[in-house]
């Protein structure tokens, strides 16, 4: 959260320290940033789910999740999928440019609940931001041993569009303390990156469907686009899952990112500041405007 | 507490007086309407005017307010890092705004001023603004009381009330910025019974009959009906029939928002001029559906019925049962008066009220 006493629409000056290219099609990209004065750093405490608001100076202001995790230090990530003004910008800009960062914004995934309870993750397509903030979390030495067992379900429509393929190698090994499918639409004939690890072919919920069954003791967090939640949560629900222990992430427009501009609301809800995460129960009561 | 009396001709030189300390905005005649202007020598205030078409809720949250700025000069050391934009906040006093426009910033506050994040714009802004409000009974028929909105002598928004009697002016201060104003204004002790005089004559009837002239008695505006909202439950009243024939003649113009003095929204934007850039805020509307457009092309309210129907909601559900501080909106009837297809919100409210009724006469 942003201290009461600083004015919420000022940005923290930050650098662009690196640029990676995710996917083949060049359409998602992470940016790496640093801030200007170190000490911003401590100031952007913030909790995996959380969000923060990208200004690029002329052409406006974008919320994006945060992709690295509280215990990746000395930098923050951001995965960012081209679309319009303020997203095709900052696809063009290079290591060493300037941007503004506002946040942390939003509330952020229950982590007091998750604790000590079994922990799903499922995810697809470029949403996997936060999830990623959230796996990095959860499987860090010193927090390993909070959670119970994790298990994770992410799907891209093909290899080359799946991101942060040097973590994906990590999480597929023996030794990182999740359980993690990875899932393709179809399999490409040309397929550049042959992945050294076992990869499903096949939408999520039809993962889901195999691999999650218990609802014991556990918390799901998704986020994807609205095809996959569609079809992945009868899945769940089928499964034994009760409407409180699955939250997903909405994704609004907004502008403020703090409450006043009005624009996010899902009836009497605002997306960026009471959300973005909700649970399924706490949507069951809200008007269905999303 | 100062009182004060004026004689007719009295009341402009001493409002005059306030420039000396203050920037002062009185009503003035533009046209056909009147409008909030700052008094220099080129413009005469109307005291006797009735309503302003655009409220006086720009005085604190401009239509249009630069927030920050910076530089795209690579030269300059400092580009592209946002500041704050330089700008002060001199003591201002708004002059005759009537007690509904006031009551709108008590409705607006929740909004910039919460327990988590405040607003420094508004909250400085107001802070510098005094609001010496003028009470006679001359409500028009497109007008109607709520719970923020008690009628023409309703105090709580104000820093000062300015009883017109017709012959002349009593003001009375209502707290410390309303003292600081009167004593700048100067002006005569009233007569020792006047102000228990017209105070008891409030008290005696809804609308009273003051003395002669402009407080002459006149039916009292109605109440908005909204006492079954609070308990109604949200869902069944988003997921009404009415809604569609509510917004079907809506023409989406915004009108209704933009001259509401309790709306807030707005949109931020960024302007580039030669390497100087403004990080500017200006008013926007639900009623558009580009308020609410993803970048995907997806439209949580694309349709019109959808932003119709989130205008009503908000001002008479979700903000009643958000801030448990009555419904968003003062009676000021400018949404009645300028809508081109005659939207009502009293005609909406009442069949949003009257809702669970015929629920609850289903279930039986
Ligand atoms: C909480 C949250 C987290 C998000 N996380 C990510 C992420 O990790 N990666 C990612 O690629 N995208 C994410 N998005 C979506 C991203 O914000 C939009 O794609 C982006 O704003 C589009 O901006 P644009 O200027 O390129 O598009 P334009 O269509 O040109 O949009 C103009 C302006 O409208 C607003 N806007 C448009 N679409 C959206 C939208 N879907 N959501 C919010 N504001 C919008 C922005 O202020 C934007 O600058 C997230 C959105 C939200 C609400
Ligand atoms: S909703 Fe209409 S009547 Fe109510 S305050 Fe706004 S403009 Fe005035
Ligand atoms: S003023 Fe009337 S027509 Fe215009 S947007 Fe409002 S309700 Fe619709
Ligand atoms: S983005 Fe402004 S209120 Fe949510």
């Amino acid at each position: 959260m942003i201290a009461r006493d600083r004015n919420p629409y000022l940005p923290y000056p930050v650098r662009i320290e690196e640029i990676i290219t995710e996917t083949g099609d060049h359409s998602l990209k992470t940016f790496k940033l640093v801030f200007l004065d170190p000490a911003d750093e401590a100031r952007f405490a913030f909790l995996p789910g959380q969000f923060a608001e990208i200004s690029v100076a002329g052409k406006g202001e974008i919320p994006i999740g945060i992709a690295s995790s509280p215990t990746e230090k000395g930098y923050l990530l951001f995965t960012v999928q081209k679309m319009g003004v303020v997203t095709s910008h900052l696809h063009s800009m290079r290591p060493g440019d300037r941007l503004g960062l506002r946040g942390p914004l939003g509330n952020w995934y229950p982590w007091e609940r998750m604790e000590g309870r079994n922990v799903v993750i499922i995810g697809g397509g470029c949403a996997f931001s936060t999830l990623r903030s959230s796996i990095v979390y959860m499987t860090d030495p010193s927090r390993r041993p909070k959670f119970k067992r994790l298990t994770a379900v992410y799907g891209a429509r093909c290899l080359s569009l799946l991101l942060y393929s040097d973590r994906l190698d990590e999480w597929k090994g023996e030794k990182s303390g999740i359980d993690m499918h990875v899932t393709v639409d179809a399999m490409q004939e040309s397929e550049p990156r042959t992945p050294r690890w076992q990869c499903h072919v096949g939408f999520v919920p039809a993962v889901v469907k195999e691999k999650i069954k218990d609802p014991t003791d556990a918390i799901v967090i998704l986020c994807g686009p609205p095809a996959m939640l569609k079809f992945t949560l009868p899945v769940l629900k089928e499964a034994g899952f009760a409407d409180g222990q699955i939250y997903l992430s909405l994704e609004n427009r907004m502008k403020c990112g703090i409450g006043m501009c009005g624009r996010c609301n899902v009836g009497g809800k605002l997306v960026c500041k009471d959300g973005p995460v909700f649970s399924l129960a706490e949507l069951g009561e809200l008007p269905r405007e999303t | 507490m100062r009182t004060r009396y004026y004689e007719r001709d009295a009341f402009p030189p001493a409002v005059a007086e306030l420039r000396r300390a203050y920037r002062v905005f009185v009503p003035v005649r533009r046209g056909d309407f009147h409008a909030f202007a700052e008094w220099d020598d080129s413009v005469r205030p109307d005291f006797d005017y009735r309503k302003t078409r655009v409220p006086p809720k720009g005085l604190v949250f401009p239509q249009s307010e630069r927030l920050l700025v910076f530089s795209t000069d690579e030269r300059d050391p400092e580009h592209d890092i946002l500041r704050e934009a330089p700008k002060d906040f001199p003591p201002q006093a708004v002059v005759g705004i009537r007690p509904y426009d006031a009551m709108a910033f008590r409705v607006l506050e929740v909004n910039f001023d919460t327990p988590e994040v405040r607003d420094p714009w508004w909250l400085r802004r107001r802070e510098a603004t005094t609001l010496i409000g003028l009470a006679r009974a001359d409500e028009d028929a497109t007008m109607f009381r709520t719970e923020n909105y008690a009628g023409p002598f309703d105090e709580r928004g104000l820093d000062v009330i300015v009883y017109d009697l017709g012959r002349g002016y009593l003001a009375k201060a209502l707290g410390e910025k309303g003292e600081a104003a009167l004593a700048a204004m100067g002006g005569d002790e009233p007569a020792a019974d006047a102000l228990r005089e017209v105070e008891e004559r409030i008290a005696r009837a809804a609308t009273p009959e003051l003395p002669a002239g402009r407080l002459r008695a006149q039916p009292a505006a109605p109440e908005l009906p909204t006492g079954r909202l609070r308990a109604q439950p949200v869902v069944p009243l988003f997921e009404a029939e009415f809604w569609d024939e509510v917004a079907a003649p809506c023409l989406n113009c915004g009108v209704c928002t933009f001259l509401c003095p309790t709306c807030w929204c707005f949109d931020i934007q960024d302007e580039v001029r030669k390497q100087e850039g403004d990080r500017i805020r200006n008013w926007d509307s639900c009623m558009f559906p580009l308020y609410t457009l993803h970048a995907s092309g997806h439209n949580p309210r694309g349709k019109k019925t959808q932003r119709v129907r989130n205008r009503f909601m908000h001002k008479l559900k979700y903000y009643l049962d958000k801030y448990d501080r009555g419904v968003m909106c003062v009676g000021c009837g400018r949404c009645v008066e300028a809508c081109p297809v005659n939207i009502d919100i009293r005609e909406v409210a009442a069949r949003m009220n009257g809702f669970g009724e015929q629920v609850e006469r289903h279930d039986r």
